[in-house]
């Protein structure tokens, strides 16, 4: 009984979040590089644009767990994630391809300002949501 | 070395040269001595390179002597071994040494002023005063002469406002402000001193100002930094003593000038008055200009004399008068001070009683300060009594600290409009005088409050040379006829008191130190005459001979960088560059040696502004890291002679290029290769340009920039691609169709692309025969993609450029395109469809780029095409667009107009795989970029092929304080290989001064400059957001900006009644903003093709500055009364300058509209047209009348000259004024109201009800 569908959302939801953080983290780092002249942008856009969607996609799934699960807390912490993603794909530059980073725009200094800071900040939320998850996982076997 | 070469190179520019140069030129190539040694030195960082072949520098003969540049001149136009021209260049491209052609030609003779230290001219700052202070000085009158010299910086400013011509307003500004000041100040000033300085500066005006001066003092960068401060400083000190301090000050080099001015005075105030003649110059023009008015007129003229004099020349005076006074009370005492100050001296009252009272009134005032102080300060009180209102407040807070009062005081003078430093200083002041302290500080104080108080930086940094001895002077004069003077010119100039004096003396200093205000609603003639100069760029005294970039080149939006990001912030306005980094130029010093030097940290390239530390050191100017010299860098080639760095061309000029060795070669320097793309669709043929384009190519084939290994290739498309194989075997080209348009393939890439000297005549027969070929009826279909898909894989392997021309939407294959402008919603508020509608062209584009192929397209479009996505095939690629809407061959002047773009684009300069890095000192960042290119990295563009007409754009952010800096250095590095097959380095540094004020920073604008960037933004901002949000921007720019001026003076809200003020440096820019919103990218309510707005927001990101001022505002001339030597006025653009019986030529830079109304004399008509009356001239006509007749060939040598400074000469059109198409005209006048959008005048009344 212990073991019950929240739990193995919550646990899911670990999992997936430990590869949301390593995105993260890569994303981090790749736009460091672009600041620093390392990489080309062309290069780097092409290795971050396929990350895009599987990131979006692993994010959603964990939610629509949270949802069937009834885990409503959780589940109203990760929505305006959920929306500014949304939003941000919708708004993303004219490209064929999947993916959000345009090699011509990426250089532009309030873009990659935004990019920056946007990977530090969803790193924070992913770091907390991680422990989030784990106390609720550890709630969720308890109650049960 | 093969010496010889230059001489030939020489030779064909002017023997004169040879015999003069000759020898250095030679010495060059040989470094006798030195060059074996250096070859074998070691290269140090950069010599790297295997390339040890002996050093040799090749430069244009100007490079050393003005006789030369001269020379280079004339030269340039044949010599230039310009790259472009094949024949033309003896090629320098021999890397040996042989090669002399140091000089690039440019085909532009006309700018020959690049080089800051060839050409004196062009570059104020170079020549110390010589040549341009005559020529002020005389127009504006005695004391310009004086001025001129130590404040060539001043004059610079001075003479954009308003033309010497003006002395009337001049005059009045002088008398009044002087008297009236003198009067009120004294009870009011004290309280109105201390709040003004506190509101402006008391975030760090005081204190900031004090540091900065006090030091090192900005003001004293301009001379020198801190060091040469110091030195004057000493002077000055020492100088307390009259006489040393003028004497001092004098130093500059105007004195000599000054004196005569001052000579007039009598002879015991000589010395005092030489002084306050250099001191201030201003001072010494006011004291004469009491005489008359004209001593006022000189400031002022100085500044005016640019402007239109009637116009400016009233409202400011009015204006400020009026509106100022309140605050302007406090400017008054800082007036009559520096009256005093110059005409203080006896001259002042013996000669002239104007002159008297002035220096009565600073005296009064003086004395009173004076007395209250003791003597033994005498040279601080001096400064402050007299000097001290003005000057003393600047330089007196960090003068006192520091050093001796003395030198302060001196700077004082200049502190006039530093009053408001004054007021600051004021305290410090005290330390001269306790006594003196208050007295003088009540007096700073009015006139701190005026305008003068944003002034003190660079009034400082000016006056403090001058200045310094004027105090003195003027305190001993002051206590000596402290009253009289005073009433007397009070009496004299009684009416000019009720105007204001106050306001008027305040403006006058504020002349004089470039800190003019304009009242806009006022000025109803804003727009100068004639060109002004721009404004000079005033480096500290270490570098004030320092050659800086040519303004054409290189130029930011301020003229003195704000030292602190929130100090950008408060002054609104955008930081950024402009730069044209491929221009063509007349005098370009070419460099080769084994190892090019450049920091070690930064990799920055040596140039003028770098410091020396001794003779084996530099510390970079951007980074600051200190660096070994290689020891050839002492070598000096003109002199054959060891020693001296700083006589070599990488220090003497800003602009230099050097021959790269083979470290900055990734690969072989590629060939020139060039592929035409040609667009034979239904709608192509009926336009029938590919017969001219065929024709134009075959005449230019033997002036396509290149080498023996240039190649050429051409593909045609339509449903399909056609290409033409040239093989060897063959004698005739042969066709081959590819149909599968989803899959290109190249069927014989070697066939394809041939050596266009070994298959010549293939080519010719190609290009006889392709019109032909093409001439039938064919499917409406266009494969762009395909054939853009074919061109990218045949040029992939060795780069080089694409050319496309492109008639319709590409409708087939890869990168179709579906219709989306809606005709109906052409003129609707809102624009749609700005954004490229699919990334194919940009993918395209970034392929191209990697593979170093740029991609130019020439879109002759009769339908929509949708340029927006197009036009990324250019613009990510470095490519060009050019746009002629509605083309059709069968109207002559349209297939001349491509002729001529054509014949200007295919034999012009071209750089092959290049990048351009910029880099900014310490502490500033690129923020964004503006132009054709791809962006590899925060500072480097990656330009697969550069032309001369490019330009480019960059937005700045200051990420750090700069307060500790003396200057900031911006350094553009294009690496390229020239048509030649030769790797180059043009490398433009700008130095550009610290501004630690608001004021400052508001009154070192650089209007045309801003307008420049706003533009490139504005069309960035379209896209990312919406045309109304990017119309909003700017109009709001305006708003912002004489917001912040008006918190910049400190007026306090409502005080400016019905006035609007701008400073004299942004006086234009509401009119120049208005245009711009009226340009055909910006306008809405008028039907406009989707086409035609993208072609022009294209425009307005690559145009350099000159064509896009001209764009934007185009020009306006009276053409009824031409002569051979004078150029006519520039008229503003409305219809009330239109007058009924004139003749009017509207230069836009594509299009000169010949305008004739029709009450224009018959005489005038049958001179110049040849018909005799006015119904007989053509509707509209496309070009003039050839004629004998003396009007006829007048004005046709003024479109020659027009057409001068522009890459082709622009369409003719000839219209009446009752043309049905007079709209072509009318529409241009864009200061008139049109349906929904603002008049001038309406513009202005948005912007003073919204600024706040």
């Amino acid at each position: 009984m212990a073991f019950s569908f929240p739990a193995f959302s919550y646990i899911i939801a670990l999992i997936v979040d430990a590869f949301l953080i390593f995105f993260s983290i890569f994303h981090v780092i790749a736009f460091d590089e672009l600041k620093t002249d390392y990489k080309n942008p062309i290069d780097q856009c092409n290795s971050l644009n396929p990350l895009v969607l599987p990131e979006y996609l692993l994010h959603l799934i964990i939610n629509i767990l949270f949802l069937l699960s009834g885990e409503w807390f959780s589940l109203i912490i990760n929505i305006p994630l959920i929306i500014y993603h949304i939003h941000r794909y919708r708004t993303r530059p004219v490209m064929s391809g999947p993916g959000l980073y345009d090699p011509t725009s990426i250089m532009n200094a309030d873009v990659l300002t935004v990019c920056q800071r946007e990977g530090w900040i969803k790193l924070a939320f992913y770091l907390l949501s991680f422990f989030l998850y784990l106390y609720g996982m550890i709630v969720v076997l308890i109650a049960a | 070395m093969s010496n010889l070469p230059p001489n030939p190179y020489n030779s064909i520019p002017g023997p004169p040269q040879m015999n003069a140069y000759g020898g250095p030129q030679m010495n060059h190539n040989q470094p006798p001595l030195g060059q074996p040694n250096y070859s074998g030195l070691k290269a140090d960082a950069n010599s790297n390179s295997p390339v040890h072949a002996p050093v040799t520098l090749r430069q244009d003969n100007a490079q050393y002597g003005q006789h030369q540049s001269v020379n280079n001149y004339n030269q340039s136009s044949n010599s230039s071994p310009a790259f472009n021209r094949p024949g033309a260049v003896p090629i320098s491209s021999a890397l040996p040494p042989s090669m002399l052609p140091p000089m690039k030609n440019n085909p532009m003779p006309s700018s020959a002023s690049h080089f800051p230290n060839s050409i004196i001219p062009p570059n104020v700052p170079l020549s110390t005063s010589s040549p341009k202070p005559v020529s002020n000085v005389n127009t504006s009158s005695p004391y310009p002469p004086s001025f001129i010299p130590p404040g060539r910086q001043i004059n610079d400013n001075a003479p954009p406002l308003i033309p010497s011509s003006q002395s009337l307003h001049q005059p009045v500004m002088n008398g009044p402000s002087g008297p009236p000041a003198m009067p009120g100040p004294p009870s009011s000033m004290p309280s109105q001193y201390p709040p003004s300085s506190r509101a402006f500066s008391p975030p760090g005006v005081i204190p900031p100002t004090s540091a900065i001066f006090g030091p090192p003092g900005q003001v004293n960068s301009m001379y020198g930094p801190p060091q040469p401060g110091l030195k004057q400083g000493n002077a000055p000190l020492t100088g307390p003593p009259t006489p040393v301090q003028r004497s001092s000050p004098v130093v500059t080099g105007p004195p000599p000038n000054v004196q005569r001015p001052v000579g007039v005075a009598p002879p015991v105030t000589s010395a005092a008055r030489p002084i306050g003649v250099n001191g201030g110059s201003s001072f010494a023009s006011i004291p004469q200009v009491s005489q008359p008015n004209l001593g006022l007129m000189g400031p002022k003229t100085n500044i005016p004399p640019v402007g239109p004099n009637p116009s400016l020349g009233p409202p400011l005076n009015g204006p400020p008068g009026p509106t100022m006074q309140p605050g302007a009370s406090p400017s008054r005492p800082l007036v009559p001070p520096s009256n005093p100050l110059v005409s203080g001296p006896p001259t002042g009252p013996q000669s002239l009683p104007p002159m008297g009272p002035p220096p009565g009134i600073s005296r009064g005032p003086v004395q009173s300060s004076q007395t209250g102080l003791p003597s033994g300060p005498t040279m601080g009180p001096p400064s402050y009594a007299s000097m001290g209102p003005s000057v003393p407040p600047i330089g007196h807070p960090p003068m006192n600290p520091a050093m001796p009062p003395g030198p302060q005081g001196l700077q004082g003078p200049p502190g006039l409009q530093s009053g408001p430093v004054g007021l600051q200083s004021g305290p410090t002041g005290l330390q001269s005088g306790p006594t003196m302290g208050p007295q003088s500080l009540p007096p700073m104080g009015n006139q701190m409050p005026a305008p003068g108080a944003p002034m003190t930086n660079q009034p400082m940094s000016n006056m403090q040379p001058r200045y310094p001895p004027m105090p003195q002077s003027n305190y001993n004069q002051g206590q000596v006829q402290p009253p009289r003077p005073y009433p007397q010119q009070y009496n004299t100039h009684g009416v000019t008191q009720q105007m204001g004096n106050l306001s008027v003396t305040k403006q006058g200093f504020d002349q004089l130190w470039g800190h003019q205000n304009v009242d806009l609603l006022q000025t109803r003639h804003i727009l100068p005459e004639y060109p002004e100069d721009l404004p000079e760029i005033r480096l500290g005294q270490q570098f004030a001979d320092a050659p800086n970039c040519s303004p054409d080149v290189f130029r930011c939006t301020v003229n003195r960088i704000p030292e602190t990001n929130n100090l950008l912030q408060k002054s609104r306005l955008p930081l950024g560059i402009l730069i044209h980094p491929f221009k063509d130029l007349n005098h370009l010093p070419v460099i080769q040696c084994a190892s090019i030097v450049r920091c070690r940290a930064c990799r920055t390239y040596i140039n003028p502004f770098v410091y020396f530390l001794d003779s084996k050191r530099w510390k970079c100017n951007l980074c600051f890291r200190v660096n070994d010299l290689p020891e050839e860098f002492q070598y000096d080639p003109v002199t054959k002679s060891y020693g001296d760095p700083s006589r070599r061309p990488e220090i003497k000029s800003a602009t230099i290029e050097f021959i790269a060795p083979a470290e900055y070669m990734l690969r072989p320097p590629q060939p020139a290769v060039y592929l035409f793309l040609m667009d034979v669709s239904q709608l192509a043929r009926e336009s029938g340009y590919l017969e001219v384009f065929c024709k134009t190519l075959k005449n230019c084939l033997d002036q396509l920039p290149g080498d023996a290994r240039t190649q050429v290739g051409f593909i045609c498309f339509d449903a399909h691609v056609h290409y033409y194989l040239m093989s060897d075997d063959a004698t005739r080209p042969k066709e081959m169709t590819v149909l599968d348009i989803d899959d290109v393939f190249l069927p014989s890439p070697e066939s394809l692309l041939v050596n266009l000297q070994e298959r010549r005549e293939l080519v010719n027969e190609l290009l006889n025969v392709l019109p032909r070929r093409h001439a039938a009826p064919a499917a409406p279909a266009s494969a762009l993609g395909a054939a853009l898909q074919a061109a990218y894989k045949l040029m992939a392997p060795t780069g080089g450029r694409i050319t496309v021309f492109q008639t319709c939407l590409p409708n087939v294959g890869p990168g179709a395109l579906q219709p989306r402008e809606d005709p109906n919603a052409r003129s609707s508020k809102e624009v749609a469809h700005l954004n490229p509608a699919t990334d194919f062209y940009k993918r395209l584009a970034l392929d191209c780029s990697g593979a170093q192929v740029a991609v130019d397209l020439f879109l002759l479009n009769s339908q929509y095409a949708d340029l927006a996505t197009l036009s990324g095939m250019s613009k990510f690629s470095a490519g060009t667009v050019y746009h002629i809407p509605l083309f059709n061959a069968a109207r002559a002047w349209q297939a001349d107009q491509l002729k001529r773009m054509l014949n200007r684009y295919l034999t012009r300069k071209i750089g092959f795989e290049a990048v351009m890095r910029v880099r900014c000192t310490r502490g500033i960042t690129i923020h964004t970029f503006h132009g054709n290119f791809f962006v590899r990295s925060t500072d480097l563009l990656s330009l697969p092929n550069v032309s001369p007409d490019a330009g480019f754009g960059m937005q700045l952010a200051i990420e750090e304080s700069l307060t500790d800096l003396q200057q900031v250095c911006f350094q553009a590095a294009l690496l390229y290989t020239s048509s030649k097959g030769e790797r180059r380095i043009r490398v433009h540094t700008l130095a550009l001064p610290i501004a630690s004020t608001l004021p400052d920073v508001l009154h070192s604008a650089d209007q045309q400059c801003i307008i420049g960037l706003l533009s490139k933004m504005a069309v960035d901002r379209c896209a990312s957001a919406s045309m109304s949000e990017a119309k909003e921007a700017i109009m709001n720019v305006a708003i912002d900006v004489l917001s912040a001026h008006r918190l910049a003076q400190n007026l306090p809200a409502g005080a400016a009644g019905s006035a609007l003020h701008a400073p004299a440096s942004l006086r234009l820019l509401p009119l120049y903003l208005l245009a711009l919103l009226k340009r055909v990218a910006f306008r809405t309510g008028t039907s406009t093709r989707l086409d035609d707005r993208v072609a022009d927001m294209c425009g307005m990101k690559t145009s350099p500055l000159s064509q896009l001022l001209r764009r934007v505002y185009p020009d306006l001339y009276p053409v009824l009364e031409l002569s051979e030597e004078d150029e006519p006025p520039r008229l503003q653009l409305t219809a009330e300058r239109i007058n009924s019986t004139g003749a009017y030529l509207l230069d836009d830079g594509d299009t000169l509209i010949l305008y004739i109304c029709h009450g224009a004399s018959p005489a005038y008509l049958s001179d110049t047209f040849g018909v005799t009356s006015f119904n007989q001239l053509p509707d509209e006509s496309r070009s003039l009348p050839v004629l004998d007749s003396p009007g006829n060939q007048v004005l046709h040598a003024f479109i020659e000259r027009l057409n001068d400074d522009r890459p082709y000469p622009a369409n003719m059109l000839v219209l009446r004024d009752n043309s049905p198409s007079r709209m072509l005209f009318t529409e241009r006048l864009v200061d008139d109201r049109v349906e929904s959008a603002f008049s001038y005048y309406e513009f202005l009344q948005h912007i003073k009800s919204q600024v706040k």
